[in-house]
């Protein structure tokens, strides 16, 4: 029997420190949708998803009844439309995202990811077609988001993509420039992208996956620094141990929604995610664990060693909680959907080069960051370069959602509304890397031994 | 299904009483109570058998949020497991 204790530490968790379930992402395989008439395929991926996703919202709601826990999400990914629009003879795979949209939106889902792409060593036709919609893509349609992968710790880095991404993130922003570039919001390019992955904007429905799946993600943060706050003044020790505890109770939860769901829609459960996802909401931040944990201000001296401790010890915690973990699998740092980073740049604590640094030792890169409008596509592509090569190199998820406002600069701030938060513009360098840039071609993949 | 309440508020009398009639007149078994008064406040923890119960899980939460908004206290009703996915190894 419980103790009233136990009882009320789980409801304090849910009702106080914003503890939920970040989303249930159903995995739906459209790799028999392909058909040369694209209309066809719409029609084909449309039926699918609808047929595949009917009960996902409802089951969802009834664990939320049942469970008193908020499941915040319920998304769905789809296999990398690059390939099932590969044998449709146009090359304009707009109608394919409008065919997601409407298929989200018909099931009630927040996100459908999977207009996606992976051409960590090149192009087939799909990948340069998908690439191509993406900016057109991102601006008819409401829920569809987009990923495509550049590189990997196998494949090495794809610079003639990663020159590309630049300049479709700042066509994607033009494109969408009426709602603060909205557009690349939904935008991630990865390195060693995962194909498991629930959260968005980055969740494809990967080749190596079943028909149809169940992935969890788990979120939490509010939990861990009111956890943190009982262990003030005592050593690094106790503060990996009690967030390790913390995070074993949060992932259980998961496992138990994700197994439930898995049942209830007659499919199978995939994988749990273990990241800590923060909200905009107060007191659902990462950046003030780190601040719990003895920061002045999130990016300051001490900020890297921190987040690589919080992320270890999650990790650990979340890993004998659940049967099946994978996903990113990391503390999430997005700039704009965090209370405490959105308040460390105002404060000109956390910058640009600083969250570089932090994502060598989190999940999962530089996410929703607002940069100036003006800078070029080229810089856009140095920066996804650099952070790619630190995926590449440590063997890690690597990713960048940035996105430049057209007409806004340092100091301005853009909106985006509900989980996506909004952002002050951050500074980027004005030294440029264009020739380097221009070069194209690939570089090779790394060595994995001699590894300093 | 076995399912957990929680009550948290101001104590007054009849909480119990109260409680108790409506998982009754649902046939709802009550298995286990637990309650104190800490620091002023009424907490209860009540585990219960819906097995046989004459009501769905999601009306008799209804009932119970109408009946905490009366006299009130937040009442939560929710599965066992959750519980025991968190607590129990």
């Amino acid at each position: 029997m419980f103790t009233i204790k136990d009882i009320l530490e789980t409801n304090q968790m849910i009702t106080q420190n914003n503890l939920d379930v970040r989303t249930i992402t159903m995995g739906i395989s459209l790799r028999d949708c392909g058909h040369p008439d694209i209309k066809v395929t719409a029609q084909k991926v449309y039926d699918k998803i609808t047929r595949k996703a009917e009960k996902l919202v409802q089951v969802g709601e009834e664990l939320e009844m049942e469970l008193g826990v908020p499941i915040i999400n319920k998304r769905i990914s789809v296999t990398p439309v690059s390939m099932v629009g590969e044998s449709c003879d146009s090359n304009d795979y707009v109608p394919l995202a409008k065919a997601l949209d409407e298929a989200g939106k018909a099931v009630g889902v927040n996100f459908i990811g999977g207009f996606s792409a992976l051409v960590d060593k090149g192009y087939t036709k799909g990948d340069r077609n998908l690439i191509c919609s993406i900016p057109e893509a991102l601006a008819v349609t409401d829920i569809v988001c987009s990923s495509v992968s550049v590189g990997s710790t196998k494949c090495g880095i794809n610079m003639d993509a990663v020159a590309e991404m630049g300049r479709v993130i700042k066509m994607a922003a033009e494109r969408t420039a009426d709602r603060d570039a909205i557009g690349c919001a939904k935008l991630v390019v990865f390195c060693n992208a995962v194909p498991d992955n629930p959260f968005m904007a980055g969740a494809f429905h990967g080749v190596t996956e079943p028909e149809t799946v169940i992935n969890v993600g788990v979120s939490g943060p509010g939990v861990v620094k009111h956890a943190l706050e009982a262990v003030r003044g005592q050593d690094i020790g106790a503060v990996a141990e009690t967030i390790k505890k913390t995070a074993f109770k949060i992932t259980r939860v998961g496992q138990l929604v994700a197994q439930e769901a898995a049942r209830r829609l007659d499919t199978q459960f995939g994988i749990i995610d273990l990241s800590l996802a923060p909200t905009p909401a107060i007191g659902d931040s990462v950046a003030h664990i780190l601040e719990e944990i003895g920061l002045e201000s999130c990016g300051c001296p001490g900020t890297t060693a921190t987040l690589a401790m919080l992320n270890d010890a999650v990790k650990k915690g979340g890993l004998m909680a659940s049967s099946y973990v994978g996903g990113l699998s990391g503390a999430f740092i997005p700039v704009s959907e965090d209370a405490g980073m959105i308040a460390a740049v105002e404060r000109g604590s956390l910058t640009l080069e600083k969250l570089e640094a932090m994502t060598c030792v989190c999940s999962v890169g530089l996410d929703m960051i607002a940069i100036p409008g003006d800078v070029t596509a080229e810089t856009i592509s140095a920066i996804i370069a650099d952070e790619a090569a630190i995926g590449m190199i440590n063997n890690k998820t690597t990713a960048v959602r940035l996105i430049p406002v057209p007409g806004k600069t340092v100091g301005e701030q853009v909106e985006f509304g509900g989980l996506l938060g909004y952002a002050p513009i951050i500074a980027v360098s004005k030294f440029k890397a264009d020739a380097f840039i221009a070069r194209g071609g690939r570089i090779p993949a790394p060595v994995r031994s001699l590894t300093n | 299904m076995r399912i957990v309440l929680t009550i948290v508020g101001k104590d007054k009398v009849g909480i119990i009483a109260k409680v108790s009639n409506i998982l009754a007149e649902h046939g709802v078994n009550i298995l286990n109570i637990n309650q104190n008064i800490m620091e002023g406040f009424f907490n209860m923890v009540l585990i219960a058998d819906m097995t046989g119960a004459a009501v769905k899980l999601q009306d008799l939460k209804d009932i119970f949020t109408a009946l905490g908004r009366d006299i009130g206290v937040e009442i939560r009703v929710q599965s066992e497991e959750i519980f025991t996915a968190m607590h129990r190894i």
